[in-house]
């Protein structure tokens, strides 16, 4: 009784979060987090009835989230983007990879907690901002298609970059990480020729007319390959990715729909579960150290998007919307953090500080980027 | 007129064009599909202003207020443009074995290459008739294609 009590008492604090961050368009990914610090350990009021619940809800959690990237992607787009937009991917990636790296490097992290710390600074949330520029109804301005051209290819650059992150947070060597990587692009390669040459065996099985059954059979299918993908320490998150990858057109539609709720209830269970792992008194050390970080994450991607959007052919005021639209991070580098966490102790205070910091004054930043470098004449 | 296409990764396209009055007018179509009608300013270029959403069935009766009793028209306009390209019409004769059946069981596309874009039906037309359409003697059927996709498509009709 205690279970069904707690879980329903967190169930409607959620809702009433997510309601308010939603009355001011910003992400709940944040305010799950402090949820999660206020319920665990060393938290205010402990739950100790619905911790394992929790616990079990994160692990599919992160295998949904990663399902509904991978059924996001798509290969057209994809190959588009890279034509358009690799040189801001490299951009992106250089300039926000490396204030995290330098930064592990000096909090003294292990080898991988400094990849791991380099990933989560790199990776922009995709699900706020799509979100976010949904609301704000930006999805019509001309800087838009490159701020998710650098999504796209941030989320696929994940395929290659979690097995390596995940080998080597296991304690294997550079070489077994390489083979790690073999395993993941043959596996990415495996994964869209099995979508394109067999899809519509694969799609036909799965995509039954009836949505009850379309669900069951890709959440259970998901986490079969998950659980296989874990077997060959390749990251159950991964394997999850690749059987996103594989589902395509209307299956994909339909299979987001679907899964859309029990993915916002199991990623909740997610984000609960890592402030549950992390304790308040831990964060406050770090703050500094954070407060950094985000401000650093904070220049580099409006510096990311400015370029972007410059290469498009956007006046200043478009390049400051693209690159203030860049700044949030969340749920992706919070996978991260999870994926390497065991062998770098250090890293969990650092990422969850730091998304919470970036997690809330990115959208705000965009808000407000709008109305900067607006000529005054014109301000009413 | 010129309509510009640019893709919105994980979102779905947007087009872009400027009406006679110097309007620039964008429309964002959602994988969704619904869709966003947007103007772009004049003080910023880049900033979209948004002036209304459509739902898929709001959508759909937009599109067939505005493109119906021009469907004809524009057909005629578009084969002008693409050399070796011709619009025909082809009537349904009361002889015809396919009148009462289905559009899709003539298999005309297949076998002759040329499209079927559009039936004209007494006063109405029935703009990118669906397979399941059954046809009726004395319909007109609109087919885009060479001269002797054309023709063929006459020629399963009329026999």
């Amino acid at each position: 009784m205690a279970l069904l009590l707690e879980l329903g008492v967190i169930l409607v604090g959620l809702s009433v979060l997510g309601a308010a961050a939603r009355r001011w368009s910003f992400s709940p990914v944040p305010l799950y987090l402090l949820a999660g610090l206020a319920l665990g350990n060393g938290g205010i009021a402990p739950v100790p009835a619905a911790g394992d619940f929790v616990e079990v809800g994160a692990s599919i959690g992160v295998v949904l989230l990663l399902l509904t990237l991978g059924l996001e992607f798509n290969t057209a787009e994809l190959t588009h983007s890279l034509r358009r937009h690799i040189p801001s991917a490299v951009v992106d990636l250089v300039l926000n990879a490396t204030p995290g790296a330098v930064a592990g490097w000096l909090l003294g992290l292990s080898w991988p907690g400094v990849l791991a710390l380099a990933g989560a600074t790199w990776i922009s949330s995709s699900g706020i901002i799509s979100r976010l520029l949904s609301d704000l109804r930006r999805l019509g301005n001309r800087e838009t298609p490159a701020v998710l051209a650098i999504l796209v290819m941030e989320d696929f650059a994940m395929a290659i970059y979690l097995p390596v992150l995940v080998v080597l947070a296991s304690g294997g060597t550079w070489w077994q990480a390489l083979i790690g990587v073999f395993i993941a692009i043959g596996s990415v390669t495996a994964a869209f020729t099995v979508s394109h040459r067999w899809g519509h065996h694969v799609n036909r099985w799965l995509a039954h007319p009836d949505d009850e059954q379309l669900m069951l059979r890709v959440l259970g299918s998901t986490l079969v390959v998950a659980a296989l993908a874990e077997l060959v320490s390749v990251s159950a998150a991964v394997g999850a990715f690749l059987v996103g990858l594989t589902l395509t057109g209307t299956t994909a539609e339909r299979a987001r729909a679907v899964l859309a709720p029990l993915r916002d209830l199991f990623a909740a269970a997610f984000f609960l579960a890592i402030g549950f792992a992390v304790s308040p008194a831990d964060l406050l050390p770090v703050l500094p150290a954070a407060l950094g970080l985000a401000a650093a994450g904070v220049l580099t991607k409006v510096t990311t998007g400015w370029y972007a959007a410059r290469r498009d052919g956007i006046a200043p005021r478009g390049r400051l919307r693209a690159g203030t639209a860049l700044i949030a991070r969340g749920e992706f580098s919070i996978v991260i953090m999870s994926l390497a966490g065991a062998s770098s102790p250090g890293l969990g205070p650092v990422v969850t500080a730091y998304v919470l910091i970036l997690a809330t004054i990115g959208p705000l930043l965009t808000r407000w980027s709008g109305d900067w470098l607006r000529p005054r004449v014109l301000r009413t | 007129m010129d309509v510009n296409e640019v893709l919105l990764p994980g979102v779905g396209l947007r087009y872009e064009f400027t009406n006679a009055d110097g309007d620039h007018i964008g429309i964002v179509a959602r994988r969704e599909g619904n869709f966003e009608i947007l103007r772009y300013g004049a003080d910023d270029p880049d900033e979209a202003q948004p002036l209304f959403r459509l739902t898929i069935a709001e959508a759909d009766t937009v599109a067939e207020i505005l493109g119906a009793p021009r469907i004809a028209e524009r057909f005629a306009d578009l084969t002008k443009e693409v050399p070796g390209l011709s619009a025909g019409q082809v009537v349904v004769p009361a002889s015809s074995e396919h009148a009462g059946k289905p559009l899709g069981t003539t298999r005309a596309r297949t076998r002759t290459g040329a499209s079927i874009v559009a039936i004209v039906r007494g006063d109405s037309v029935i703009a990118s008739p669906a397979p399941e359409e059954l046809l009726k003697f004395g319909d007109v059927l609109v087919v885009i294609g060479t001269h002797e996709g054309i023709n063929g498509v006459r020629q399963i009709i009329e026999n």
